[in-house]
């Protein structure tokens, strides 16, 4: 069966953002940008199946600026067929890009979208759970342990009470927890592989989507900071303060 | 204007935190109504109509509605959106899933995790992790929004307001409930604690957080840990506090052998009062914390335990 992962370029986790001074956005020039890792999660989990003699073809997406590219080439070394890069300089939310990954998903005809529960940047959580609405697929969020048998998929998922497992019927979306898998390091010899495996670039007018933005950004502040407190000596001193000064515990 | 708010619960009980989801409807739209999605959930209905504002409680009850599958809950919201303008949910596992798909069938936008109303249609969120917040203006006919519970304050007790029950959807034949693994615990549930117990990396073992138990047995408190201890295996993962976890702002926050990686102080920062211990002095964690204590945590705890009396 075909397989269909997304993946975001996003600010790499290691980077400490910066709010602009005009209060417009975080400042992202210049800054070192990555695949979004539940994505990553994502691409690794659809390598796994193929590796299992589940999944035949494996075909990466991803919506954006031209350098999505490089974020594509990623999936590609990963162990991804080939790639289809959805290419725009606009601003694009979640409900747009739900409906690219759709016309997407309409033209390749996938059982299995596999998707980052959330981008790093944006943290929306929804992108998923969208496009599986707008293609009326079933959707299971937050996996944490996915297994396909007879045209379901059962999976394992991360909830706040602890673990939940659904089945959902093929063509199905799935998106990918934490723990769901450790994806791997990719090598050289792979990367170098990757620059020969074909990227398709597309145009959202040619899927016959509107991107507009929904949601108007006002503004990005710094959230409000917390002044560090007192060191206190020992354990009585803390006791004493959470009681008398705090009044926290009895 | 007027706002659903999807209640989450588990059939027999209303989730607390449905009641910080009212506050934050009310805020952006005024009059609120409820929706009970559920199976044999009669009396979820009625705690639900208890709270105070709640103009009325809509109640669809059908086996096919009773574990919450995306699939059957959010065609259900959708056939009942005639006369609202917003649609809240909490920011739990549960709304996170369901009122994307909602929104997506509707042709909306959502505003995820809000943690501020400043406008019927304007809300505060925190994004990159929450080391930046965008201030969102929703411009569609229904404003979605999930809710992070401890951003508001709970709705109190009110009504009785009326139970109207509606026709359930149909069953969407997509997917199915196989089974839950719910962790048993007798400690209080981690988001709705007054006082959390959290544990890090340096706890070392599954084994040590017994130690915590026993503080958390003494305050009645909830366990919580940070990511590094769930990676680690000492903890399960539900009891994860931070980004990629679960979002706590507790009276009283225990950080024991935690770092304060920012990813971990996402998840607790908005605490009212934040102890933390720690052997490295020079620990992230420190500069939150309204109180520090630098020492080893094996020898500091029993001797906080004793001293708690």
């Amino acid at each position: 069966m075909k397989a269909l992962v997304c993946v975001k370029r996003v600010v790499d986790y290691n980077v400490k953002v910066r709010v602009k001074p005009d209060q417009s956005g975080v400042d992202i020039a210049n800054v070192k940008m990555s695949m979004n890792p539940f994505d990553e999660i994502a691409v690794e989990e659809a390598v796994r199946l193929k590796e299992a003699g589940v999944v035949t073809e494996i075909v990466a997406v991803s919506c954006g600026v031209a350098q999505c590219q490089e974020t594509l080439r990623t999936a590609l070394a990963i162990g991804a067929d080939r790639a289809v890069l959805v290419e725009t300089d606009a601003e694009l939310q979640p409900l747009a890009v739900a409906k690219l990954l759709a016309a997407v998903v309409e033209r390749e005809q996938p059982q299995l979208v596999i998707v980052g529960k959330q981008a790093i940047d944006d943290d929306a959580n929804q992108t998923g759970q969208m496009l599986a609405a707008l293609r009326a697929m079933p959707q299971a969020t937050f996996a944490s342990k996915l297994k396909i048998a007879d045209g379901w998929a059962e999976v394992t998922r991360e909830v706040d009470g602890g673990l939940e497992t659904i089945a959902v019927l093929l063509p199905a979306v799935i998106t990918t927890d934490l723990r769901l898998n450790e994806p791997r390091y990719v090598t050289l010899p792979n990367i170098m592989k990757a620059k020969k495996k074909p990227l398709e670039v597309l145009a959202p007018a040619a899927l016959g989507v509107d991107v507009a933005p929904r949601l108007k950004t006002v503004k990005v502040g710094e959230p409000s900071q917390r002044q560090a407190g007192i060191k206190v000596a020992d354990v009585a001193t803390l006791v004493a303060k959470l009681r008398d000064e705090a009044k926290v515990i009895t | 204007m007027k706002a659903l708010v999807l209640a989450e619960h588990d059939n027999g009980a209303l989730k607390a935190a449905t009641r910080n989801v009212v506050t934050a409807a009310a805020q952006a739209a005024g009059a609120v109504d409820i929706l009970v999605v559920g199976n044999g959930c009669a009396a979820v209905a009625a705690q639900a109509g208890a709270i105070a504002g709640v103009g009325k409680v809509l109640l669809a009850d059908a086996p096919h509605l009773a574990d919450g599958l995306a699939e059957n809950v959010a065609p259900q919201v959708l056939a009942l959106l005639e006369g609202y303008t917003h649609v809240f949910a909490p920011a739990s596992s549960y709304g996170k899933n369901v009122l994307p798909r909602v929104a997506a069938l509707r042709d909306c936008a959502q505003v995820s995790d809000a943690i501020a109303v400043l406008a019927p249609d304007t809300f505060a969120r925190p994004i990159y992790a929450g080391n930046a917040v965008a201030t969102v203006q929703a411009t569609d006919p229904v404003i979605f929004v999930t809710v992070r519970p401890t951003s508001f304050a709970p709705a109190g007790d009110g009504g009785p307001a009326p139970v109207e029950t509606v026709s359930p959807v149909a069953d969407s034949g997509k997917s199915r409930f196989v089974g839950r693994a719910v962790a048993k615990s007798d400690r209080p549930e981690l988001q709705g604690a007054k006082i959390v117990v959290s544990g890090g990396r340096a706890l070392g073992s599954a084994e040590n957080f017994q130690l915590l138990e026993k503080l958390a047995l003494r305050l009645n408190a909830a366990l919580g840990a940070s990511r590094a201890a769930v990676d680690a295996g000492y903890a399960p993962n539900d009891w994860q506090v931070g980004q990629t976890g679960k979002i706590v702002a507790p009276q009283l926050y225990f950080a024991i052998g935690i770092s304060g990686a920012i990813q971990h102080l996402a998840g607790m920062k908005d605490s009212k009062v934040i102890v933390a211990i720690n052997k490295d002095p020079d620990a992230p964690i420190f500069q939150v914390a309204d109180y520090g204590l630098v020492a080893d945590l094996f020898e500091a705890v029993p001797e906080l335990i004793e001293k708690l009396g």
